[in-house]
């Protein structure tokens, strides 16, 4: 099979298994997202794993561990599928804590309150199920199959969100506020969670099929279906260019690409103290992983 | 060492490949196992199986064409309409 003919047939909806042969080149590019992915997974507990003890109730405190625990569950499973490829978890994690991989822009900024946990799980995690949920078809196989169980869990996790949230409005002004501030917080990252509007023939990932939707396709899905519940509520979303067109079409202001590009590269307000606390929870745990490696040898 | 697991679903359900865990020995392997793919009482059981001990074939050609071992081979549409017309002109 040449490239060419490898291009068609993933194009034409075929799917590639591990032992396949693949072009270097879709290899790459595999390696390159579904290692971003995991990164994402492992990178995205820290904000959240601040507020399990000082979560406000021991309802929350487990739900929150729950998700936690999933969200790293995840982030094995990817990498399992990126060590197939070819790439170790222990090299994925050296990068991770070296700066030198990418993990997603929303994970590098902080969360203030217990409203940014409830904004967090309900509107971040919708956002990435959108994203996965598009990973279903990718082409490679392995990768798309994970992905079931993964949104699966998913699901659960924006529910708890959204449980939070709507405690949170039904609550006191105070903690309606702190909603709506979070909610403020969080948007404009929100909008670019999916990336720039690129047409997605030009988008790699799309030309591979390992993703099965353009940019603005999904950014238009999440926005289709959670600005109607986030107005329902009596939310404000801060941005006064948002309106559904007649042809069902969402206007918005134009996100801040510098802004995600700025973060994604390591530069985020959080970036360095999670990468930090990344590489000291590795160093510190890496007694374990020696003990459990001896043991069993 | 890589695991496969096998994950049944519902009591009487055909197990299904699920996904692929790392483990150092086959106790490290049943615990990640349990936490991975049971931990919300979504399986009633697991296989676990060394991915060294799966044995694929995947080379399965119909050189011959033999297609009178499969229901493809008898597509009976034509020859029932025209049985059922000589039956009628049978029966007059």
């Amino acid at each position: 099979m040449t490239e060419q003919e490898f291009l068609e047939y993933v194009q034409g909806g075929g799917q590639v298994e591990t032992g396949d042969w693949m072009p270097d080149a879709y290899r790459a590019k595999l390696i390159k997202f579904i290692e971003m992915h995991g990164n994402s997974e492992l990178m995205g507990v820290l904000p959240e794993r601040e507020w399990i003890l000082r979560a406000p109730t021991l309802q929350r405190k487990l739900a929150l561990t729950a998700k936690v625990q999933d969200e790293v569950g995840h982030a094995q499973l990817i990498y399992r599928v990126v060590e197939d490829l070819g790439k170790p978890r222990e090299a994925c994690l050296d990068d991770l804590v070296a700066g030198r991989a990418k993990f997603h822009n929303v994970f590098h900024y902080p969360t203030k309150t217990w409203g940014d946990v409830g904004v967090i799980a309900w509107l971040v995690d919708a956002a990435a199920i959108i994203s996965q949920k598009a990973l279903l078809k990718c082409s490679y196989a392995p990768y798309a199959r994970i992905m079931k169980k993964i949104c699966w869990e998913e699901s659960f996790h924006i529910l708890h969100g959204r449980d939070v949230v709507l405690t949170l409005m039904n609550g006191t002004d105070e903690q309606r506020e702190l909603v709506q501030e979070a909610l403020t917080r969080w948007w404009g990252p929100l909008m670019q969670f999916h990336g720039n509007p690129i047409p997605r023939e030009e988008d790699p990932m799309f030309v591979w099929r390992i993703k099965s939707q353009g940019n603005e396709e999904a950014r238009q899905q999440f926005l289709d279906g959670y600005v109607p519940q986030i107005w329902e509520l009596g939310l404000e979303v801060p941005d006064p260019k948002l309106r559904k067109r007649e042809d069902g079409v969402w206007e918005y202001t134009e996100p801040d690409w510098d802004e995600l590009r700025h973060v994604v590269t390591g530069h985020g307000p959080r970036t360095a103290d999670r990468l930090d606390l990344r590489r000291e929870a590795r160093e510190h745990s890496a007694w374990v992983r020696q003990v459990v490696l001896a043991e069993a040898a | 060492m890589i695991y496969e697991v096998f994950r049944q679903e519902r009591k009487g359900q055909a197990f299904q490949h699920a996904g692929s865990i790392g483990a150092p020995n086959q106790e490290f392997a049943e615990v990640y196992a349990r936490e991975q793919y049971g931990r919300r009482q979504e399986s009633t059981a697991l296989w676990l199986v060394p991915r060294d001990a799966i044995d694929e074939l995947d080379d399965f050609v119909d050189e011959l064409g033999r297609t009178y071992h499969r229901v493809d081979g008898y597509s009976l549409k034509a020859k029932l309409k025209e049985a059922r017309e000589r039956a009628a002109a049978r029966a007059g």
